[in-house]
């Protein structure tokens, strides 16, 4: 049994499940048995379509459940696309986890913010289900989630499920919509104020497109947050995993080593880097 | 409602947070307390912008009306939100429709009583266009973030 944030060698891992989320998202489940795939949440994988290539995907699933490994891949390229067409049976393989996770035990006795924009619910899906595990341990905890447009929106079902729940606050906007949709328009910021929090022993962790996430920093600054309260995860183009290739550098960092979670207060200086 | 309920309403709306008691009592004459079920509209576009709205509880979506394909909505307006600042400028026409999505409570505010009260006292014109200025300021921000369609870019 591998140890959570040990790297490991390439295994080759079947697929348990397949299952669309949105038009061009799919969620695939793959099967470590007879050994299981613990992680942190926040962490990552190199995942690699057997011909075209690796990726860097974030982890969705349960860390409560090390028996099963999920990732929610969108298709947007040749090794992306051809991840998200995986059926049962098929096998792709895997490299990991990798990187910073979510503080989520040291969040224990805060209030828990969790701010997600589009695909960026999928890395931090497991710091909800962390949470809930173990609830006691949090004040107020709140679920911010922004999307495109209603088909953008990834668990449905579970969303509905944790709307559902007395002791989680979860508010859903949209970028763009018909007056068919009864939730919220307006930008992910927006549901900020909406929810009650104490600015001064708040944890936020934030994560989706570099833009939302500027944003929303800044607001949270606005209703004051301090900075190191506030975590990001900064996704870059990795490709090594583990510091030594250069790709995923953010100034003095590695987003695949130093990250993907990074404290606001060290990453908000290298996000004004403008490149030429 | 009694005058004196409405004031501590009217207190407790994150839109007059830490007003001065002294500007508030001015303010509360010109509101009065509504209720509107789902469906209804607070506000129809090219109509008179008579009052604007500090939403208690409940959504209201902010829409562009089109005769072929349906409205369109730019955003919604939640509880602690206001809503419309046309009565603040000729020709105090509303721009837009805004329809209760939910069931809606909401002050609503006299647009000819408040500017009367708001032109005869500067500092209660100067705080309450502040604060109008402050929201229309963070509207905009979101609008310009909306139109960035930053999702199309995610990974």
């Amino acid at each position: 049994m591998s140890k959570a944030g040990e790297t490991r060698g390439l295994r080759v891992l079947p697929v348990m499940e397949a299952r669309r989320e949105t038009a061009d998202t799919v969620t695939f489940e793959l099967d470590p048995a007879p050994d299981t795939f613990p992680f942190a949440p926040g962490q990552f994988n190199m995942v690699y379509a057997f011909g075209l290539g690796e990726v860097p995907l974030s982890i969705s699933g349960d860390p409560g459940d090390p028996r099963r490994l999920r990732h929610t891949v969108r298709g947007v390229g040749d090794v992306t696309r051809a991840l998200a067409s995986v059926r049962r049976g098929d096998a792709v393989g895997v490299r990991g986890p990798f990187g910073q996770a979510w503080p989520v035990e040291a969040a224990a006795g805060h209030d828990v913010l969790i701010v997600a924009g589009g695909i960026g619910l999928a890395p931090l899906r497991p710091a909800v289900c962390h949470v809930l595990a173990h609830r006691a341990q949090y004040g107020h905890v709140a679920l911010l989630y922004g999307a495109r447009t209603p088909a953008d929106l990834l668990y449905a079902r579970e969303l509905q499920a944790w709307r559902g729940r007395f002791d989680l606050d979860v508010e859903v906007t949209v970028d763009r919509a018909t007056a068919q949709w009864q939730g919220a328009v307006g930008v992910v910021t927006r549901l900020v104020p909406r929810v009650s929090f104490e600015p001064a022993r708040t944890s936020a962790f934030v994560c989706g497109p570099e833009v939302m996430m500027r944003f929303a920093a800044r607001e949270l600054q606005r209703r004051g947050v301090p900075d190191d309260q506030v975590f990001l995860s900064a996704e870059r183009n990795m490709k090594c995993g583990v510091g030594l290739c250069g790709h995923c550098q953010i100034g003095p960092l590695f987003a695949c080593r130093d990250g993907p979670v990074i404290r606001y207060r060290t990453l908000a200086p290298l996000l004004a880097i403008r490149e030429a | 409602m009694s005058v004196e309920s409405l004031e501590k309403v009217l207190q407790s709306h994150p839109f007059f947070a830490d007003l001065d008691p002294g500007l508030l009592e001015t303010l509360v004459g010109c509101a009065s307390n509504l209720v509107f079920k789902a469906g209804e509209f607070l506000a129809r576009e090219g109509n008179p912008a008579d009052r604007f709205f500090l939403v208690r509880e409940g959504r209201v979506a902010v829409e562009i009306f089109r005769a072929v394909g349906g409205p369109l909505t730019v955003e919604t307006v939640g509880g602690g939100e206001v809503l419309g600042w046309s009565w603040l400028f000729p020709p105090y026409k509303w721009h837009f429709d805004a329809r209760a999505v939910t069931g809606v409570r909401a002050l609503a505010f006299d647009a000819a009583c408040l500017r009367r009260k708001l032109d005869a006292d500067k500092a209660v014109g100067y705080e309450v266009v502040r604060r109008f200025a402050s929201v229309a300021v963070q509207r905009l921000e979101s609008t310009q973030l909306q139109l960035v369609d930053m999702y199309v870019e995610s990974r």
